[in-house]
């Protein structure tokens, strides 16, 4: 039976990875077209971003004639530690066997991982954009890793683990109870969600003003295939960071673990779920303005200090 | 029937007497610097793997003593290999084994009589660290303790001709002594006055102390130690004494001295001094975090590259102090399979630290002869003119910003489980003090990442600041073997954590009676308190990745096309481009300046826009320098102006005051 179990595991887990391949695309699209109704625009429909990769992988790849070969295996490794974060986060179903090689600190990890090598690759052209760009990125993640950090510290302190599908396992038997230090915990999230994903207020996925750019600018010698993996990376990251919410604070619905028969329910409140995200995320980039770069540090040390707020109520009062 | 069993310690020992011979005949042969380049460095670190071997051979048995015939009259020299000091003598090999095959690269070029001046004191200063290691007395330890201070001072100033590195040198050899003191009267309180027999650390571990003498030793032993492991404020040594020494001497001493340092004072607290008190472990803690986070921040302002690396090893350091911060709270609480968890996680990072920063301090030195620049803002570009060198410090650098699969991942992660499973410690103070110290313990983590992408990102990547770095040339042969010996050393460590934990278990199991066991999982999951808690593996980590990455280059390669042509960079179509628009390391650092300003004493001279000749000049310095040692410095002098009252240097004075001193006794008698 254990056997059985943990085959079914694992062609789970390899669904869900080809799931979250596909369906990260489509919640930038969706994102996306919310603005742009927001704002009282058409918008480009949903399957825009898909359109874009495929025109992006037709084209003929240029690199800077400088470029070294860190430059051209960033985009790769960049997606393939977004892919790896975003399926091992249990969204549809808590048995996913792979989550026990990456913890929660090892998802953190994963994330850093990519950022370094964007940050590299950014200065290894030697333009002035580029050297901006990583420095930037490095001032908002300097601030929001240890955040996420402290996000993660609270629920593991409350599961008494750091594995994911403990965690969400936890949290969705405790239905509905409020812990005071998740309520920190979930704020600080938002804020670092918004960071660690170059959205607004900290950073605009839409801005054409390259000295306002932090994530854009650090792409901008990208071009092609190289792009199309970069942005798709991109997808895949607010995809990871959504499903993080999720299974967190609304793990609601989620299959049990060899309760199979329980998946079209669960993905449909996935979908759900992630449809909500998307509306409010697009919401909420619309009504905040984007700040100066100097006020970043102000906001991503008021989401680390919520953070730790957080776990020491946890301390405090043992919830 | 005669069976002659050799035991690790008469190998070890061996060793030792070898690498002085070696730094002898290193002596001898100074006619011939190709010699001493060829044999005797190689030499050195055949020795060195021996050395590492033999602590591996060594951490499994029980503990050797050997009483050597040598010493003061009833004053024999007495060394004792036991588990912890099998762990630092494999810490001390292996990171050794890399420098010295470095070293036989790196001191070709250097003049026959100094090379041989330098073999002497580099295998002297090897043999005195393994010495400090296996001492089992006071005396051998304090005598191997000098020897190693003495020759790391020559080493450092091996140029001595420049001013700046005698003063270096100085200062070094100044908080040296003022730690070895505190460690002498440290030994002192833990003999007792129980007389000469009692200077053994044997006969230290049966006297029992009071709380009180036992605090006193513990507070001398952590201001001792502590001075040579460059732990605030007694830092100010390590950022000019590291970017003067040749750069395999800084390799070692950043990697393997400072560890001597943490060996020390594990040794002192854990083994020698059988009273805990709760308190102590607050106060080492919070020196380490303070620790940590200033190194971390100084690091991050730094333009010299080797500076830059000095104030990373402080920072270490502070992670290090944490670790046994924790340790001994946890101890004082009877919760030792905690205690077991965090000291592992300390003596896996002192172990990564080594490998790491002896990597990136020798990478520095081949840029250092590639270039002849310590300065960030000249250089840039160097991946493509030093690919060796350039892959090897990025193995580097990612390791040390503590990034999966990489092996200085693996001790942060250790280190945050052992915060994690802290909460139910009876002192409410504590367990308040313990997620302030996670969330320090963090951010310090996520700005060293930020330092590193800073070393790495100005020096290796970009435009060629200077145009004479086109002509950089490679690291050679033996360098090589020796950047790619602690690389890879930085990835097994990565990779296999779960061989390395069982291994570390006969160390704690020696200090606080308990490992962390068979709580691993199989050989691929680490697992330090149960499956079910947490688990973390590197080589599924690395295969997901891997696979992942390969397979998507497979797809686009298949289905689309590989097709690229070069073209000049984008830049959003400015055309002007120039080496100097980009970030130089002042630039880079910036933000982390203007962040924690009130760390700093910043110096700025800002260019009116009306100049003719505008020149910006900027320098951050530390306060504590100013707040603490030029104030004890004009304490000295005034004192020893005060002196010279009575000095003056002519005989029939001093004749006077002895007879002066002969009646005031004569009237007492």
């Amino acid at each position: 039976m254990d056997h059985i179990n943990l085959a079914l595991g694992i062609i789970f887990q390899l669904c869900q990875s080809l799931l979250v391949v596909a369906l990260a695309p489509l919640l930038t699209g969706w994102v996306g077209q919310c603005r742009a109704w927001l704002q009282n625009r058409t918008g480009p429909g949903l399957l825009q971003p898909y359109r874009t990769l495929h025109k992006l992988f037709l084209k003929d790849a240029l690199l800077a004639d400088n470029a070294s070969p860190l430059f051209r295996v960033t985009p790769y490794i960049l997606f393939g530690c977004m892919w790896l974060a975003a399926a091992i986060i249990p969204i549809i179903a808590i048995d996913l066997p792979f989550s026990q090689a990456a913890d929660v600190i090892a998802l953190v990890g994963v994330f850093a991982l990519a950022r370094v090598f964007i940050a590299l690759a950014a200065m290894d052209i030697g333009t002035s954009f580029g050297s901006m760009g990583a420095r930037r990125e490095m001032l908002v993640s300097f601030l929001a890793e240890p955040a996420l950090l402290m996000v993660f510290f609270a629920s593991s302190l409350i599961s008494h683990s750091t594995q994911l599908p403990h965690i969400v396992e936890t949290f969705s038997h405790h239905a509905f109870v409020l812990y005071p230090s998740l309520a920190f915990a979930s704020i600080a999230f938002l804020m670092i969600l918004l960071a660690e994903n170059a959205r607004i207020p900290v950073d605009n996925p839409s801005t054409h003003l390259e000295l306002t750019m932090i994530h854009e600018a650090m792409i901008l010698e990208y071009s092609a295939r190289h792009l199309a993996l970069v942005e798709w990376a991109v997808s895949l990251k607010l995809f990871a960071y959504i499903s993080i919410g999720i299974a967190l604070f609304f793990p609601y619905g989620i299959a049990e673990v060899g309760n199979w028969g329980a998946l079209p329910l669960a993905i449909v409140a996935l979908l759900l779920k992630l449809t909500a995200a998307g509306a409010g995320l697009a919401g909420l980039e619309t009504i905040l303005a984007k700040m100066r770069i100097f006020r970043v540090p102000e906001f991503l040390g008021t989401a680390f200090l919520l953070a730790v707020l957080g776990l020491l109520i946890h301390f405090l009062l043992g919830a | 029937m005669n069976e002659i069993s050799v035991l690790p310690i008469d190998v070890a020992g061996g060793i030792i007497l070898l690498w002085i011979a070696l730094g002898l005949i290193g002596l001898a042969l100074q006619r011939s610097p190709s010699m001493i380049c060829r044999l005797v460095f190689p030499l050195g670190a055949a020795l060195a793997l021996l050395l590492a071997a033999t602590g591996l051979w060594a951490l499994a048995e029980t503990p050797n003593i050997a009483v050597l015939p040598l010493g003061l009259p009833d004053l024999p020299l007495h060394l004792r290999l036991d588990p912890l000091s099998a762990f630092f003598l494999i810490l001390l090999g292996g990171t050794a084994f890399g420098v010295s095959l470095y070293s036989a690269g790196y001191f070709k070029t250097m003049a026959g009589g100094m090379l041989g001046l330098l073999s002497l004191e580099y295998h002297l200063f090897l043999a005195s660290m393994a010495l400090v290691i296996l001492a089992d007395d006071a005396y051998m330890f304090m005598v191997a303790w000098e020897s190693m201070a003495l020759s790391s001072y020559f080493l450092v100033t091996t140029d001595h001709k420049i001013p700046d590195i005698r003063r270096a040198g100085f200062l070094y050899l100044l908080i040296a002594h003022v730690g070895a003191i505190a460690i002498l009267l440290s030994f002192g309180v833990m003999q007792a006055g129980h007389g000469i027999a009692a200077y053994t650390f044997d006969a230290m571990r049966a006297t029992p102390l009071s709380s009180f003498w036992s605090s006193v030793a513990f507070l001398l032993a952590l201001f001792g130690f502590g001075a040579k492991a460059g732990v605030l404020p007694m830092h100010v040594w390590l950022p000019e004494a590291h970017p003067a020494a040749p750069s395999p001497v800084s390799a070692l001493m950043s990697g393997v001295m400072l560890k001597t340092a943490i060996y020390g004072f594990l040794r002192v607290t854990f083994d020698l001094l059988d009273v805990h008190l709760w308190w102590w472990g607050v106060l080492v803690l919070a020196l380490g975090l303070l620790t940590a986070v200033f190194g971390v921040i100084f690091a991050a302002v730094q333009g010299d590259m080797k500076r830059l690396l000095a104030y990373s090893s402080i920072e270490n350091i502070g992670l290090l102090l944490v670790g046994i911060g924790l340790t001994i709270i946890f101890h004082v609480y009877g919760k030792n399979a905690l205690a077991a968890l965090s000291l592992t996680a300390t003596l896996y990072h002192s172990l990564n630290h080594a490998f790491f920063k002896s990597l990136l301090f020798i990478g520095t030195g081949s840029i250092l002869h590639a270039t002849g620049e310590r300065n960030m803002g000249r250089l840039g570009g160097l991946i493509r003119r030093m690919p060796w060198v350039a892959v090897t410090l990025l193995i580097g650098v990612l390791s040390i910003a503590g990034l999966p699969p990489f092996n200085g991942f693996i001790s942060e992660w250790l280190l945050l489980q052992a915060f994690l499973l802290s909460p139910g410690l009876p002192n409410t103070h504590i367990n308040m003090l313990i997620p302030v110290a996670a969330a320090v313990i963090a951010l310090a983590a996520a700005l060293a990442a930020y330092v590193m992408v800073k070393f790495y990102g100005i020096i290796f990547l970009g435009q060629f600041r200077e145009p004479g770095l086109a002509d950089a040339h490679d690291a050679g042969w033996w360098e090589r073997l020796g950047l790619v010996w602690l690389a890879s050393a930085c990835i097994v460590l990565g990779l296999a954590p779960v061989y390395v934990v069982q291994k570390l278990d006969f160390v704690t199991k020696m200090l606080l009676g308990q490992g962390l066991g068979n709580s691993t999982s199989g050989w691929l999951f680490v697992a330090p308190v149960d499956i079910e808690r947490a688990s973390y593996s590197p080589v599924y980590f690395l295969l997901a990745v891997l696979g992942v990455m390969s397979v998507t280059a497979w797809v686009v390669h298949h289905y689309y096309h590989g097709r690229v042509s070069r073209v000049p960079a984008w830049d959003c179509g400015f055309p002007a481009q120039t080496a100097r628009m980009q970030d130089t390391a002042e630039g880079f650092g910036q933000p982390i300046r203007r962040l924690f300003e009130p760390f700093f004493k910043i110096e700025r001279e800002m260019p009116s826009p009306f100049d003719v000749h505008p020149r910006y000049h900027g320098q951050s310095d530390d306060k504590i320098w100013f707040f603490l040692y030029l104030p004890i410095k004009l304490m000295v002098q005034s004192l020893s102006s005060w002196t010279s009252l009575i000095q003056h240097g002519r005989i029939h004075v001093y004749l006077l005051y002895t007879f002066v001193t002969l009646i005031v006794l004569l009237a007492f008698v």
